[in-house]
């Protein structure tokens, strides 16, 4: 059970840990303010719960390795995220559209969350799920927006739409390490957060005139550490570079 | 040396908060807890925001005021359930923050008043703010942009 609980912490962080990263990368350089310090925000909000299932991840682990260690010290094939959120920020538009489609799935997985028989992982939702709440608010918001916007900025969301859409379906395969930790009553089964994901995204697609592509084509490869794009290890070389060019550099 | 809990928690009350520091950790309902465990002091926080960089200030800042008092033995505790919520700002602290020029949360999802003219004409700028516990409103009457302390 140790290693499968381990598993699915580290699901949990690296998810949080590398949007959060990606988020961070537009701080400074947004295309207004306000937006800029809503982006940086969400990335600290992230970046706040990526320590606590790290942290818990370490702790079960128990090889003495802490929240950093896992975070700035692991190559990319050990990292246990979803391909969508490793995804290049594209425009504004498209990094709005990443978030929503994260957003919607990741307050469904903390309400879940919250009844986990595992008590650390239900606080630490408990926690979290308030501040995803207000993740979700802001990004479905803005996606309306954009989405029902000028043609430009309809035309770049049904980009981003198209582009990203493939990568959701990742969020909703349940393979033998989530099923081990959904027996134990730890995780909600992924697959089963799909029906009110897609009740959800649909009237928000509505609304901003946008619509997903046909077909169900997912990539997968994330979740597992099997296959990740080659993003990730670019993310990587960024966020990492500290502590791999001068190894146990204290703050 | 030791202190008996109330004293402790009057202590608390004149540390700052780093960020409003017009109000202090107590009335910010982030002290949890506070108690002995034989000579040692244990005091549980609790984090606003999972990210607040501020989080760790206030442990530092905490831990020099009681070492200030002559305390020694000492132990910060981060607790993280129940979750920190905006009800349990204090009283005080709500004036305290519209008296700076912080509308206090409301549950109505916004502020209900503008802190400086006191006009219920307001507007949301955005849904952030300068630090992750705001987000940035304006009033249509006096005009001022201005800081509200959401309500979660």
């Amino acid at each position: 059970m140790s290693h499968a609980l381990f598993e699915t912490l580290l699901r949990l962080g690296d998810n949080t840990l590398i949007l959060g990263h990606r988020v961070g990368e537009w701080c400074g350089i947004a295309p207004v303010l306000e937006e800029d310090i809503a982006l940086a925000n969400m990335a600290l909000d992230l970046i706040g719960q990526t320590q606590m299932w790290l942290a818990l991840a370490a702790e079960i682990e128990g090889k003495g390795r802490s929240a950093d260690d896992l975070a700035m010290l692991r190559d990319a094939w050990d990292f246990r995220n979803v391909l969508l959120v490793e995804q290049p920020n594209g425009d504004f538009g498209q990094t709005l559209m990443r978030q929503f489609l994260f957003d919607q799935f990741h307050l469904l997985q903390l309400q879940a969350l919250t009844d986990s028989s595992d008590q650390r992982i239900a606080a630490i939702a408990a926690k979290a799920v308030k501040e995803v709440t207000y993740h979700l608010e802001r990004s479905s918001d803005t996606v309306i927006a954009l989405g029902d916007g000028t043609s430009e900025s309809n035309s770049r969301m049904q980009t981003a739409l198209n582009k990203l859409w493939p990568y959701a379906g990742e969020m909703f395969v349940t393979d033998p390490i989530d099923l081990e930790s959904v027996e134990a009553g730890i995780i909600p089964d992924p697959s089963t957060l799909r029906d009110a994901y897609m009740d959800a995204a649909e009237k928000v697609f509505k609304l901003a005139h946008l619509a997903p592509p046909e077909g169900n084509f997912a990539h997968s490869g994330g979740k597992t550490g099997f296959r990740h794009s080659e993003h990730l290890g670019h993310l990587l070389t960024q966020m990492q570079w500290m502590q791999r060019a001068y190894p146990g550099a204290q703050w | 040396m030791t202190a008996s809990v109330s004293q402790v928690w009057q202590w608390l009350d004149q540390v700052p908060d780093p960020e409003i520091p017009v109000i202090s950790v107590v009335d910010l309902g982030i002290i949890r807890d506070v108690s002995w465990d034989e000579d040692t002091l244990d005091v549980a926080v609790t984090p606003t925001y999972s990210g607040c960089p501020a989080t760790t200030v206030i442990s530092m800042d905490i831990e020099t005021a009681l070492r200030d008092r002559g305390l020694e033995k000492i132990r910060i505790r981060t607790q993280i359930s129940p979750p920190w919520t905006t009800d349990w700002l204090t009283e005080s602290g709500r004036a305290k923050l519209e008296k700076y020029g912080i509308a206090p949360p409301s549950p109505g999802g916004g502020p209900e008043k503008c802190p400086q003219c006191g006009s219920k004409r307001v507007s949301k700028i955005s849904q952030f703010g300068s630090t992750p516990c705001k987000a940035h409103w304006r009033c249509d009457d006096c005009l001022e942009p201005f800081d509200y302390f959401k309500c979660i």
